[in-house]
């Protein structure tokens, strides 16, 4: 070999060695260190941790995920012109899920946008693109003024995830939580630390809160421990990237480099309802405008296998005559459905729910049918069903 | 955990029961161990021929799709048709969960295969790396 290959530095988050203490699992996701799965004699083991988090609580790190704050007299008109959701509509303290979009309408990457203050705003984004992302915005935001910080580095994010999220972050924070609603931050004292942020928001598609607490080692620990405690009487577990990507699967809650890309753009994966066409101006704009026109060719559905095997990542979609049509984004056992599900690109006319479709496993057509998404969608309680 | 010294072990993490002229194979403990809960268990047909060292069938747990590598070579004479509803057996049992029963084609094939203790030693090594 003539290339010199660039030896890979893998992150590990302020939280790594507790994963290894319990026992987890690890692989490398996106360059970091991270927990798959947790010994099932701690509860774990993705189908058991998949079912905590859909019938009680389970806990994640996900401090791997990327922070930029954005702040300054002109933070909202950047906010505006990066992202596809309409920041104007945000209150103190809510949040939306929203898309960083190139030229072209396909995506740099999605992301959440918190706003925080009068005039800062907190874009959560995801582990894979963090420094592209930065560059990203920081490059596109010049015009404004504003300031664009990297936070990445200063959290520890814990995801919370289940019907008893609420019960268990209660018991260790003062901040009143029934009051705040799905999509909506607050800030409070959380296991003796001040002022931490808060936000009712997940990747699981169920009730649960992310808490965002300094990426200090000696209180990463204490905080994970003392919310597996607490959460003792709920049957907490802790859960590792496994179980998140099957309980996001589930919900069809996109992931970059699978359903959404540089390569595929908002409508295709049919984000439409996050993209705010009646804003003048934002990044990727005219290039939707233009792609609505030609009309999609290809979208984003749900497939279930109705005959025996497992749709993967990157599996062939074929038509019923075994013609290759599409691929699969993500594929799965889907733990709490039971079922074999996936998400896969197909031309518009193979779209229509109830459409026949094959997946090529080991250069067999499998059957599998289109079905209607979410796969799963939590059951509403006091009307925050989440958007 | 005990590996079973009744038996021998490949480096795919295999293990094969020897009984007369016919064997006895699954999958070892730390084999199920990695792949985390296995959902999904394909076997050859009775009648399929084994070639040593090449791959037989698919186990799949939730996250991982796994080939099942023949430990030597022969003719399939029985499956373990509980997999097919209740592969998660593997995970409970992976030494007593048997995936197939086949006919030595030729037995000098298991002297390169491991002993339970050198089979211990190697995973061993690969769990520590």
């Amino acid at each position: 070999m003539s290339s010199v290959e660039a030896t890979p530095i893998v992150r590990r988050t302020a939280l790594n060695a507790v994963h290894r203490q319990m026992g987890a699992k690890m692989v490398e996701f996106n360059g970091w260190d991270m927990p798959v799965e947790y010994p099932a004699s701690l509860g774990g083991g993705i189908i058991a941790e998949h079912m905590a988090v859909r019938t009680g609580v389970g806990i994640f790190d996900v401090s791997h995920m990327g922070d930029i704050r954005l702040a300054g007299p002109q933070a909202l008109a950047a906010v505006q012109h990066i992202s596809m959701n309409d920041a104007s509509r945000l209150a103190l303290g809510q949040a939306q899920y929203s898309a960083l979009l190139y030229a072209a309408g396909t995506f740099v990457d999605d992301v959440i946008v918190h706003r925080l203050a009068e005039n800062e705003y907190l874009l959560v984004i995801n582990a894979g693109t963090r420094e592209k992302d930065f560059n990203w915005v920081r490059d596109n935001t010049r015009q404004f003024d504003c300031a664009v910080e990297n936070l990445s580095d200063d959290f520890t994010q814990i995801a919370i995830q289940g019907p008893k999220a609420v019960n268990l972050l209660q018991k260790l924070t003062d901040a009143d939580l029934s009051a705040v609603k799905f999509y909506w931050v607050t800030r409070g004292r959380l296991c003796g630390l001040e002022n931490i942020l808060m936000g009712r928001t997940g990747y699981t598609a169920e009730d649960g809160f992310e808490v965002y607490i300094p990426a200090d080692e000696a209180i990463s620990a204490r905080v994970w421990n003392e919310i597996l405690a607490a959460g003792k009487q709920f049957g907490v577990v802790p859960c590792g990237l496994g179980a998140r990507n099957t309980l996001r699967l589930e919900g069809k809650l996109p992931l970059y480099g699978h359903e959404i890309s540089d390569t595929i753009n908002v409508w295709e994966a049919g984000l439409d309802r996050f993209c705010k066409m009646e804003k003048i101006e934002f990044v990727g704009r005219a290039a939707l405008e233009q792609a609505k026109a030609t009309g999609v060719k290809r979208v984003l559905v749900g497939l279930e296998m109705t005959e025996r095997g497992i749709a993967r990542d990157g599996y062939k979609v074929l038509d019923a005559g075994g013609r290759e049509i599409g691929y699969v984004t993500s594929g799965s056992p889907a733990p709490f459905l039971k079922k074999n599900i996936a998400l896969a690109y197909v031309p518009i006319e193979h779209s229509v729910v109830g459409t026949k479709v094959r997946v090529e496993v080991r250069g067999q057509g499998v059957g599998a049918v289109v079905v209607p998404t979410p796969f799963y969608k939590r059951p509403t309680k006091r009307g925050f069903a989440g958007s | 955990m005990a590996y079973p010294t009744d038996r021998k072990y490949t480096k795919e993490h295999e293990w094969i029961k020897v009984n007369g002229a016919s064997a006895t194979a699954g999958i070892t403990d730390y084999a199920q161990e990695s792949l985390g809960d296995i959902v999904f268990v394909e076997t050859p047909k009775v009648g399929a021929e084994l070639a040593a060292g090449k791959p037989f069938g698919t186990v799949e747990s939730v996250k991982a799709v796994s080939d099942l590598f023949a430990p030597a070579s022969g003719t399939v004479t029985e499956v373990n048709g509980k997999l097919a509803t209740a592969p998660e057996k593997v995970n409970k049992d992976p030494h007593g969960a048997w995936m197939v029963k086949f006919t030595l084609k030729n037995p000098g094939e298991l002297d390169a295969l491991l002993s339970a203790a050198d089979y211990e030693k190697f995973v061993a090594e690969e769990a520590g790396h």
